[in-house]
C-alpha cells in the first residue's frame, strides 16, 4: 500500500449506523465495543434502514441514542417480548434485542427462553459482565463463585444463591434457535470473532432463518474495581474457564 | 348487514376488534375471558393476522408494546390477576404514548379470588396500577352490543390520542349470549409517522419514556401527557342518563350492575316511584358534569357496584351535596339484587 504524506487514503471511517457522539460508558467498558461491532455489521449488511434496536434496562439503556437507526425502549427484561411484537408486525425489519445479564437471565428469563423457543426471527446480543452494572455492582445471575459484589460482600456462595447460569448452554436445550455462540471482547482476536458472530446472527435474520443468540463475555471495570486491562484479564482468566467460548449451534 | 346475530360478549368483542382493523393479538389464558383468545386464534389467521399465545401476561403486554411501536392496531385481553401483571407494561405504554386496546373481563379478587364476574378493578383501571403520572381511557360496556360497539370506538380513541384504551367488562358480560348487530368499520385513518418502520429517507425514530437529562426533561413529557389527558377529559366523557330528569332517587352504576339498576328503575317507576339511572360509559374520564346535571334534583343517590365501594369516590367528588350519596354493593362474584335496590330506595321515604 503506497502512502503519500499529503495524499491520505481513507481506510477507516465511523460506521454510518453509529451516531457520532461521546458515549456515557466508563473507560474499558465492553458495551461501547459491542455497539461499534453491531453498527459495523449493520452497515456491512446494508440493513440500517430496516434495523430496530431494542434497548434493555441496564447500562446500555441508551443504546438507541448511539445507533443511527430506529430504536425502542423495553422495560427491564422484556426486550424479547417487545422484539417479538415489532418483528411480527413488520417481518422485513431487522430486530436486535440487546440485553445485559440481569436483564436476560434474572428478571427476563421467561421472555428470553420463550422467544428463543418460538424461534422468533430476531437476533439477541447478550452482554455477560457478571454484574449489575447500572445499579452499582450487585450480584447478577452470572456473577462468579466467590466474586465480591455490592450484595455478596462475602463472595457469591453457590450453596446459598446458586451457581452462575450459563446462557448459551441453557438455550442450547431448545430446538428452534439456529445460532448460539459465546464470544468475548477481552482482546483483539476475540473481538473480531465477536463481530463475526454478530454478523452471522444478523445474516440469519435477513435470510429468515430464525433465532440467533450471541453471548459476549464483557467487562465492567468500574464495578469490578479494576483497571481496564485488569478487567480484560479477569474475563480471560476467571470467566472463560467457567463460560467456555465457542459455537454451540450453527444450523 | 343489519341483521341480528347471537353471540357471547367475549366473542362479539373479538369480532369487533377484527372489524376495527386489529390484526394482532397477544394474550395468556385466564377465566372468564378465555373465549377472546380462542376466538382470535381462529379468526385472525383467516384475516391474515397474527395470534400469539404469550408465555405470561407480562410478555403479552410487552408484545403489544412492540407491535404498537411498529405501527399496528393491536389488542390483548385478560382478567383481573392477569391485568395486575400488565401494569408495568401499561405504564411504559403511557410513557411512550403508544396506542393499544386492553380488555379486562373482571373477576373476583383480591388474589386469585374466584372466576365469577366482579367490578373490583375500578381503582386499578381509573387510577392506574402502574408507576408514574399517567392515565388511560376506560370504557365500560353493559351489553353484548356495547362490547362490540365500544371495541370499535376503542381502537379509534387509542390511535387518536396515542393512549391505551381499557375495555372494562366483567365475567357475566363476557359469558352472556345476546343478540347484536355487528358494528361497521368507522373508516378513520390515522397516520403514524412515529412508528418504527425503518429509518429509510427519514431520521431514526425512537420509542422510549426514559428522560434522564435536563435537555430531555421528564417534566416536559409529563406536561405533554397532562395536556392530552385534559383534552380527553373535555371531549371524551360518555354516559347514559335514563329517566333522570324528574328523578327523586338516582342510581349510579356501570356495566353489569347498571343492568340490574335499570330493571329496578323500571319496576319502581311502575309503582309510581320516580327513580332514574345514571350509567357510566367512560369510567375515565369520569362523566362528572353529566352526573351533576342528572343528580340535580335527586333526594338520594344510590351507587351500586359489584365491589364494596370504589366508583362511589368519583360519584361523591362529582355531585353537589355528596351527603346524598349512599352505597349498595356485592362482592366476591355476587350480584346486587333488584329487590334489595328497591327496598333501599323505598326505605329512603319522602
Ligand atoms: C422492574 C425494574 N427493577 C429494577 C430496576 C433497576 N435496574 C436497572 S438496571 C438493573 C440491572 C442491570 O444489570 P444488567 O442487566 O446486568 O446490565 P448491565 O448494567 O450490567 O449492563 C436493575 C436491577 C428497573 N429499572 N426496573
Ligand atoms: S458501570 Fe460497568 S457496565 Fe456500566 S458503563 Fe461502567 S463499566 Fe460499563
Ligand atoms: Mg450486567
Amino acid at each position: 500500500m503506497e502512502t503519500k504524506t499529503k495524499d491520505f487514503k481513507y481506510v477507516y471511517d465511523k460506521p454510518e449506523a453509529l451516531v457520532d457522539k461521546v458515549t456515557h460508558y466508563c473507560p474499558g467498558c465492553g458495551h461501547g465495543i459491542v455497539h461499534k461491532l453491531l453498527a459495523e455489521v449493520i452497515d456491512e449488511l446494508g440493513v440500517r434502514e430496516k434495523a430496530i434496536i431494542v434497548a434493555p434496562v441496564g447500562c446500555s439503556v441508551l443504546i438507541y441514542d448511539y445507533m443511527n437507526f430506529d430504536g425502542c425502549e423495553a422495560s427491564h427484561g422484556r426486550a424479547p417480548a417487545v422484539a417479538t411484537g415489532l418483528k411480527r408486525v413488520n417481518p422485513d425489519s431487522i430486530v436486535v434485542a440487546y440485553q445485559g445479564d440481569g436483564d436476560l437471565l434474572a428478571i427476563g428469563t421467561g421472555e428470553a427462553i420463550h422467544a428463543a423457543n418460538r424461534g422468533e426471527n430476531i437476533t439477541t446480543i447478550f452482554i455477560n459482565n457478571a454484574i449489575y452494572g447500572m445499579t452499582g455492582g450487585q450480584m447478577a445471575p452470572t456473577t462468579m463463585e466467590k466474586q465480591i459484589t455490592a450484595t455478596t460482600p462475602y463472595g457469591r456462595d453457590p450453596m446459598d444463591v446458586g451457581f452462575p447460569i450459563r446462557g448459551c448452554e441453557l438455550l442450547n436445550t431448545l430446538e428452534r434457535p439456529v445460532f448460539i455462540e459465546r464470544c468475548s471482547i477481552y482482546d483483539f482476536k476475540n473481538t473480531l470473532k465477536t463481530k463475526k458472530a454478530i454478523k452471522k446472527g444478523i445474516k440469519n435474520q435477513i435470510e429468515g432463518r430464525g433465532y440467533s443468540f450471541i453471548e459476549v463475555l464483557s467487562t465492567c471495570p468500574t464495578n469490578w474495581g479494576m483497571k481496564p486491562q485488569e478487567a480484560a484479564n479477569w474475563v480471560k482468566d476467571t470467566m472463560v474457564p467457567y463460560y467456555p467460548l465457542g459455537n454451540f449451534r450453527d444450523n | 348487514m343489519n341483521e341480528k346475530i347471537l353471540m357471547k360478549g367475549n366473542e362479539a368483542l373479538g369480532e369487533a376488534a377484527i372489524i376495527a382493523g386489529c390484526r394482532f393479538y397477544f394474550g395468556y389464558p385466564i377465566t372468564p375471558q378465555n373465549e377472546v383468545p380462542a376466538y382470535m386464534s381462529r379468526r385472525l389467521p383467516q384475516e391474515g393476522g397474527t395470534f400469539l399465545q404469550a408465555e405470561s401476561e407480562l410478555a403479552a403486554i410487552n408484545m403489544v408494546y412492540g407491535a404498537s411501536a411498529a405501527g399496528a392496531r393491536v389488542m390483548t385481553s385478560s382478567s383481573s390477576p392477569g391485568i395486575s401483571l400488565k401494569q408495568e407494561g401499561l405504564s411504559y405504554i403511557a410513557g411512550a404514548e403508544l396506542p393499544c386496546v386492553v380488555v379486562n373481563i373482571m373477576r373476583g379478587g383480591p388474589g386469585l379470588g374466584n372466576i365469577a364476574g366482579s367490578q373490583g378493578d375500578y381503582f386499578q383501571s381509573t387510577r392506574g396500577g402502574g408507576n408514574g403520572d399517567y392515565r388511560q381511557l376506560v370504557l365500560t360496556p353493559a351489553t353484548v352490543q356495547e362490547m362490540a360497539d365500544l371495541t370499535v370506538l376503542a381502537f379509534d380513541l387509542a390511535d387518536e390520542y396515542r393512549i391505551a384504551v381499557l375495555i372494562l367488562g366483567d365475567g357475566y358480560l363476557g359469558q352472556i349470549s345476546e343478540a347484536l348487530v355487528l358494528p361497521k368499520p368507522t373508516g378513520k385513518v390515522f397516520e403514524k409517522p412515529w412508528a418504527l418502520t425503518g429509518a429509510k429517507g427519514r431520521k431514526p425514530n425512537k420509542v422510549a419514556s426514559l428522560r434522564l437529562v435536563p435537555e430531555t426533561s421528564l417534566e416536559e413529557l409529563n406536561l405533554v401527557l397532562d395536556e392530552k389527558y385534559k383534552k380527553i377529559s373535555a371531549k371524551e366523557c360518555r354516559s347514559e342518563s335514563y329517566l333522570t330528569e324528574d328523578a327523586d332517587y338516582l342510581l349510579v352504576a356501570y356495566g353489569t350492575s347498571s343492568r340490574i339498576c335499570r330493571e329496578a328503575v323500571n319496576e319502581l317507576r311502575e309503582e309510581g316511584i320516580k327513580a332514574g339511572l345514571f350509567r357510566l360509559i367512560t369510567a375515565w374520564p369520569f362523566p362528572a358534569e353529566a352526573l351533576r346535571i342528572a343528580s340535580a334534583k335527586a333526594k338520594k343517590i344510590l351507587t351500586v357496584e359489584m365491589s364494596l365501594g370504589q366508583m362511589i369516590e368519583d360519584v361523591k367528588l362529582s355531585v353537589k351535596d355528596p351527603e346524598r350519596v349512599d352505597f349498595y354493593g356485592r362482592s366476591g362474584g355476587m350480584l346486587p339484587e333488584t329487590d334489595e335496590i328497591k327496598r333501599r330506595i323505598k326505605a329512603y321515604g319522602n
